[in-house]
């Protein structure tokens, strides 16, 4: 079992002290399929829990990922501007999407363990 | 190898031109004239510009054969939901190729183009009496041309009461084009969820309404094929939040002749006129958005309009009301597609149109249960003029829905709207129109079972490689996204293009 907490939007969060890194699910990745673009926030941007912070474009669908919680971008994976593979390839690794400083951390308390997602995506079935 | 529809893909390569290259051929022979002082300037070409060197009867057979590679409404079924696409009346183009519509210049003196601007005022009457809205707005080039036109007029009357407001909600299922509208207006965008009926959510419509809704942008039928059914309360929670209530008309088509958009609550509501009044669509012809209006948006509405005085029938080009929020394009429209839509409008009739719709309904309807079983319908019911499969039965098969889609090129068949509604998983939309015969939908509908039966029966391998007849074979859609080549080299060539 990992720490990583999910979204009922199939965005997971990693919270590290005040910093939450956040990206889409495993079953995010292959429900959308080859990602062929990802655009990003602007670094300092503030976002509110549920806002749009990303687009990501599959030969599907495009798609926002939401920030999960409220807070400041302070960091983004530029990498997946050149190669958005890696959102398929590893979505819990090198696939993240950005960081947040953390404003609200009783947010957390509304994000799913990974027990609570797995029956979630049963559910779903 | 045989097809389910008897039909063959016809497998023929076609090289590009620049691959024609016979170097010192050509189509028309001229003698380099000598002697004569060049009047250029001293801007004559120095050197050569790298075209290919070809015969006329060589250009005339590729674009031909091109052509024939294209697969159109003109050439079989093209059952892409979500987007009417449905046959255009040849009648239509008798009438637009009359000298006086189409030799006519926008800058002609009004005088000389009077038929001219009474057909606009004619086909702003008629969309007028079949929306139940008081006024209309000609200009728009397009549907999403025509959302944007709504919008701004929507928030030209809310400044104009000094009322700014910041959001726009749009339901989940909601065509692309919507939000992208609100983005551009700088609205921002919040998404209600549908309920379990495929409708909009009319609780989480209620918690999103506030001082702050500028408007909300609803299809009906929406993308999923089924009737706003609680659309009149919509209007009424919308109009309480002193908000106004956009209807994207893009599926008009399947209520035109029995549902007045007006008399459901909507204050602006586009109607393609590429696809509900049959005017050519997508490569065929430009698109044609007019935008009807409620009373309370109608001074605030994009200029030109055309009024008939005394004098005959005039464009109105400058508002000195001021309340106006301007122009949107130079001059008055997509004056092809006006010809056309009136004509096709004529040509039915009130009752006429009435039917379309009907047949629109029915025909997606028999397709809806002749497949039901085999596909699983996402949701309970009839439907309007589109249908709508999940690929809850292709479940363990190792057939996706887009495997699916390629195996039916095989077949001869355009396939239907995959992966849109997002909402649905694995999504098959399929929108048959009303010119469609029974013979042709059951040809559709069996090949579909057939599809479905030889999917279930294991046969994963040759559906991920089809389509095997097409000129073809599968793309890869990854690749092409990832790393798009747009332009030709010589090193390159084909097969680095491919």
């Amino acid at each position: 079992m990992s720490d990583r907490l999910y979204t009922k939007d199939h965005e997971w969060v990693e919270v590290d002290g005040d910093i939450a890194t956040i990206g889409i699910s495993e079953h995010a990745q292959e429900q959308l399929g080859d990602v062929v673009f990802v655009e990003l926030p602007e670094v300092g941007r503030s976002v509110a829990q549920n806002e749009d912070a990303a687009v990501i474009e599959s030969v599907k669908a495009a798609s926002e990922v939401y920030a999960p919680l409220t807070g400041e971008i302070v960091e983004v994976n530029e990498m997946l501007a050149e190669d958005p593979a890696q959102v398929n390839a590893d979505p819990y690794g090198v696939g993240w999407f950005m960081r947040i400083r953390i404003d609200e951390p009783s947010e957390l308390d509304e994000l799913m363990d990974e027990e609570a997602y797995k029956d979630f995506l049963a559910d779903l079935e | 190898m045989t097809t389910t529809s008897g039909n063959r893909g016809l497998v023929m390569d076609e090289p590009l031109l620049f691959e024609q290259d016979a170097p010192g051929r050509c189509g028309v022979d001229l003698e380099t004239p000598e002697g004569r002082p060049l009047k250029l300037g001293g801007l004559e070409r120095k050197g050569a510009i790298g075209l290919p060197g070809l015969a006329e009867p060589q250009v005339v057979r590729h674009f031909t054969r091109l052509s024939q590679k294209n697969y159109a409404i003109d050439a079989g079924f093209y059952p892409l939901g979500s987007c009417t696409m449905k046959h255009n009346p040849r009648l239509n183009e008798k009438a637009v190729r009359m000298p006086g519509f189409a030799l006519a210049h926008p800058l002609q003196p009004e005088s000389t183009v009077q038929g001219a601007l009474e057909l606009i005022a004619t086909l702003a009457h008629w969309l007028t009496t079949l929306t139940g809205m008081p006024g209309v707005a000609m200009s728009p080039a397009a549907g999403a041309h025509g959302e944007l036109a709504g919008l701004m007029t929507i928030r030209a009357a809310l400044t104009a009461r000094g009322d700014a407001r910041k959001k726009v909600l749009v339901p989940e299922s909601a065509h692309g084009t919507n939000p992208a509208t609100a983005t551009l207006c700088d609205y921002a965008v919040e998404s209600i969820p549908a309920n379990e009926r495929g409708r909009i959510d009319i609780e989480a419509l209620k918690e999103a309404l506030d001082q702050d809704v500028a408007a909300l942008m609803l299809t009906n039928p929406n993308t999923c094929g089924l009737f706003e059914d609680e659309i009149v309360e919509v209007a009424r929670l919308v109009h309480d939040a002193g908000a106004f209530f956009y209807g994207d008309g893009a599926n008009f088509n399947a209520i035109v002749g029995r549902v007045r958009p007006g008399d459901l609550g909507i204050d602006a509501m586009h109607i393609n006129l590429h696809k509900t009044f049959s005017t050519p669509h997508g490569g065929g012809g430009p698109g044609s958005g007019p935008v009807v209006l409620a009373e309370s948006l109608v001074p605030f509405a994009p200029l030109p309009y055309v009024v008939a005085g005394e004098g005959g029938f005039r464009m109105v080009e400058h508002d000195p009301s001021g309340r106006s929020f301007g122009r949107l394009r130079a001059f008055h429209g997509q004056m092809g597609m006006f010809v056309r839509a009136l004509a096709y409008m004529m040509s039915h009739g009130a009752d006429g149109l009435r039917q379309v719709a009907e047949d629109a309904v029915l025909n997606a309807n028999y397709v809806l249960a002749r497949l039901k079983g085999a596909y699983h319908p996402s949701f309970d019911g009839p439907c309007m003029h589109e249908c709508l499969f999940d690929d809850r039965t292709l479940k363990d098969t190792g057939v996706s829905t887009l495997d699916l889609a390629k195996a039916l090129i095989d077949e001869g068949f355009h396939p239907m709207t995959m992966y849109f509604p997002l909402v649905v998983h694995g999504a098959m939309l399929i929108e048959p129109t009303e010119t469609e015969s029974k013979a042709t939908l059951d040809q559709f509908c069996d090949t579909m079972l057939a599809l479905m039966e030889k999917a279930q029966a294991g046969n994963a391998e040759w559906f991920h490689e089809s389509p095997h007849l097409a000129p073809w074979r599968r793309l890869d859609e990854t690749a092409a996204a990832r790393n798009p080549v747009l332009t030709w080299s010589p090193e390159q060539g084909k097969n680095a293009a491919a």
